[in-house]
């Protein structure tokens, strides 16, 4: 944690995923999540001041920051993780695919379902391989068949990358994983109820270098299917894997836009400062 | 910066010299205060381990003897004469019984040495014989072999808690005829052994006319008051002297009528039996009151000579319900009404006390109502027991109207008790599944209540259980509440047990057995404690089973 750059900017190599979305002849820059005006207060304390941001659909999108800036509470604000608060209270609006997910209408729930979150420590239930990726399917009801439930868990493995590493030990315990593999059960568990954005809550802080270059290229690869919105600590790491990066800085979006852009010509001093670890 | 500042600035930095004589002190103030605070700790440790081996050897000690028990293998004709095949369970068995055991000893005649006789063996050997009989009616014209256990006198005496003989003099009448041979007042031995004592025979209790009719003991009371004055020890003292005292010094003074006025010096006043015996050197004995005649011992003595008693294992202490008759008592009802009670209070406390954890830790809103709550579960955990007991008294007993000394209101009330334990202890196990599993099944869209029961619940099982059971094992030796709904209840038969039947406790049988003044009982007591403190460890290693086979690390 806390990879704080000692290091010039230029020496920050922005891998191909870095560069800017190649946007196919025609289609339009689709915004899956619309945050308007987005505050939480816990208690009297106001953690996020007023944040908007639209967040693309099939891109990675990285929020950077210094501890304590509100990049993980806002984060939470996308999946109602922060309902769980008690004293916790959440102003403005985010909208996906046009529904206001504050709305009461809407299951808080069944959001969930939708996006799906990885978080900062591998957590697989104490429970088999199988039974962690087929938790989700089943309390959805999303297989009717157990043929169909294996399907899905096989394909989840498959697409979280791990499916080869496990599949003769699929029905023993996922707490006997190493600290990568598990990171990538849970990647599968969330895949598993389709989900259309995922949530990752610094995915790779507890792992090491290898395990990490395997989570950010498996990240890459689901970017194809899924919204991602990724919650980083190292800024090689939102450099090397998203499309877009936002910075917080106590409780406000100080800037957002196209990774290569933040990385290499802030519009903001203060993100200026951070990239290059004048402070954070 | 200022000079303060400075100053600051220059104690920050200034140099520990870590081979000064201050910091050798230093050290060694702290490496003693360690071996204190290890002192400490090994003492309790081993002060607690002592108590606790003392405690169990003694009950050990004491307890062994009621698992094993004295019986006679005795030949009983079943005289067809006396038994009606159409109503085995009435024929008089007393009297089979009674001819069979006076075959052994046929100069016994009399109904008093007959009834002696059979006051050797358990009032309950008819009622064996009789249930042999029901068992084997083929038998019937046959002569059996039966096992009869012996009366807990004698079982007492064969097992060494009670004498044939006890000392017949008592410590303080010994002492009193210690301090009279001390001063040389006691002479011979045996039978012929006396009390040296100056009389003054005074001539207006003594008439030299009428001798026999003189006040022989106030002369022998003034000689001895010359000894010592206290007319306590005097009134005792005549206790040494045999009682035809009197009359020796009667023959003697109409031997010798001129002594009358005199003082005879050093006359001897024999002494009684037990002191004589003392005089000797040896400890007078006398028969055991506790035993009818030294016939019996006899009697005894010849059955063993034959080899027909034996000390087999006491099935009785766990198949019998309880009895006026120690050598019969046993602890099947009280097992069968604990383990009822507490069905009842595992039924009642672990389904409420998971669903009262479960909804105060994982859903109630956190307020003052829910902290009010809280402090006054904790605050129950510490209420006495009795005091549960008498409120199942007036509420399950009065209220209710529900029925005295069953084992389902002791169940009830062993719930009160029990529940807050459980609660406790759930909230705590259901605290210690980390926060990142709830997490974990939150972000795949599982609902609260799904959290719970399909994550939470199930990892805190464990913990839930070891609970539950030292919940359990606290309700098991519960005594006082149960004393208050009539859970004492003397029940000898195991023929009825059920949930609405009166019925006793292990502990209130262990207390009901202490109160009771037949020997045998101590040894019963301490038994019923053993089987107690069995079936607590069994619990309680159940619990710890439970906890290192299924409690996950995280």
């Amino acid at each position: 944690m806390n990879e704080v750059p000692q290091m010039d900017q230029s020496n920050f190599s922005l891998g191909a995923a870095a560069s800017a979305v190649p946007l196919a002849p025609g289609q339009a820059v689709a915004n899956k999540l619309i945050a308007q005006k987005v505050s939480v207060f816990y208690g009297e304390k106001q953690a996020l001041i007023d944040v908007s941001i639209d967040i693309r659909d099939k891109a990675v999108t990285s929020f950077i920051g210094p501890s304590g800036c509100g990049k993980s509470t806002f984060l939470r604000c996308l999946n109602r993780m922060n309902d769980f608060i008690d004293n916790a209270r959440v102003t403005g609006s985010v909208e996906m695919d046009g529904v206001n997910i504050y709305d009461p209408s809407l299951d808080p729930v069944q959001l969930r379902a939708r996006v799906g979150m990885v978080f900062q420590k591998p957590n697989p239930f104490p429970k088999s391989i199988f039974d962690n990726v087929a938790y989700g399917p089943r309390i959805h009801g999303l297989a009717s068949a157990k043929s169909d439930l294996e399907e899905i868990v096989v394909t989840s493995l498959e697409k979280a990358g791990l499916y080869k590493e496990v599949k003769d030990r699929i029905h023993e315990a996922g707490t006997g994983l190493s600290g990568g593999q598990q990171q990538r059960l849970c990647i599968a568990r969330a895949i598993a109820v389709s989900p259309e954005v995922i949530l990752m809550d610094e995915p790779c802080s507890a792992l090491d270098p290898i395990a990490t270059a395997k989570i950010e290229e498996l990240i890459d690869e689901l970017r194809e299917n899924f919204c991602i919105v990724i919650v980083t600590h190292s800024m090689q790491q939102a450099a090397r894997v998203s499309q877009r990066t936002a910075f917080f800085h106590l409780g406000i979006l100080v800037e957002e836009g196209e990774t290569s852009q933040i990385f290499t010509n802030p519009r903001e001093p203060r993100t200026q400062d951070y990239i290059t670890g004048r402070f954070g | 910066m200022t000079d303060a500042a400075l100053e600051a600035d220059a104690g920050f930095n200034r140099q520990q010299d870590w081979a000064s004589e201050a910091n050798a002190r230093r050290l060694k103030k702290r490496y003693a205060a360690n071996r204190r605070l290890q002192i400490y700790g090994l003492t309790a440790i081993a002060l607690a381990i002592g108590l606790l081996g003392t405690l169990i050897s003694s009950l050990v000690i004491e307890g062994y003897k009621a698992f094993y028990q004295s019986k006679a293998t005795l030949e009983i004709r079943l005289d067809p004469a006396l038994i009606d095949p159409s109503n085995l369970a009435d024929a008089n068995y007393r009297r089979i019984f009674n001819t069979a055991i006076e075959q052994y000893f046929p100069e016994v005649t009399s109904p008093t040495e007959k009834r002696q006789l059979s006051d050797i063996f358990s009032n309950e050997s008819r009622y064996a014989l009789r249930d042999y009989v029901v068992a084997n009616p083929g038998q019937i014209g046959q002569t059996v072999k039966l096992k009869v256990s012996l009366s807990d006198p004698f079982d007492q005496l064969e097992k060494g808690v009670i004498p044939r003989y006890v000392e017949a003099l008592t410590d303080a009448e010994k002492a009193r005829f210690e301090f009279l041979a001390n001063r040389g007042l006691i002479e011979g031995r045996g039978a012929d052994a006396a009390l040296k004592v100056n009389l003054f025979i005074d001539p207006q209790k003594v008439n030299a006319a009428d001798i026999p009719s003189g006040q022989f003991r106030d002369i022998i009371g003034d000689g001895l008051r010359s000894i010592v004055r206290n007319s306590d020890f005097v009134e005792r003292s005549f206790d040494i002297i045999r009682g035809d005292a009197t009359e020796v010094l009667k023959a003697h003074l109409i031997a010798n009528p001129g002594s009358i006025g005199q003082i005879i010096e050093n006359f001897k006043l024999p002494l009684s039996q037990h002191y004589g015996t003392l005089a000797s050197g040896q400890t007078p004995m006398v028969f055991n009151g506790r035993f009818a005649s030294e016939k019996q011992f006899e009697w005894l003595d010849r059955l063993k000579s034959q080899n027909m008693v034996s000390y087999p294992f006491a099935s009785e202490l766990f198949v019998n319900a309880t009895s006026r008759f120690p050598e019969l008592a046993g602890l099947a009802g009280a097992i069968a009404g604990s383990f009822y009670a507490l069905m009842v209070c595992f039924l009642i406390s672990f389904p409420l006390g998971i669903a009262a954890a479960v909804y105060l830790e994982e859903f109630a809103p956190k307020n003052r109502w829910t902290d009010l709550i809280e402090v006054n579960i904790n605050n129950l955990a510490a209420v006495p027991s009795v005091v549960f007991g008498l409120l199942g008294l007036a509420v399950f007993l009065n209220t209710f109207g529900l029925p005295r000394s069953v084992p389902l209101v002791g169940g009830m009330v062993l719930a009160l008790i029990t529940l807050p334990t459980i609660i406790i202890t759930t909230r705590a196990a259901l605290k210690a599944v980390p926060p990142s599993i709830r997490e974990a099944a939150l972000g795949v869209g599982a609902s609260k209540h799904q959290v719970v029961m399909h994550h939470v619940l199930p990892l805190a099982m464990p913990g839930i259980m070891t609970g539950v059971i030292i919940g359990l094992a606290h309700a098991l030796g519960e005594t006082a509440p149960l004393l208050l709904i009539g859970m004492n209840a003397f029940i000898p038969s195991i023929e009825n047990i059920g949930l609405l039947e009166p019925a006793t406790a292990l502990p209130t049988q262990i207390y009901a057995w202490a109160d009771s003044p037949e020997r045998g009982f101590v040894a019963r007591t301490s038994a019923a404690i053993l089987v107690l403190l069995g079936f607590l460890v069994v619990m309680n290693g159940i619990a710890i089973f439970l906890r290192q086979r299924f409690e996950r690390k995280w």
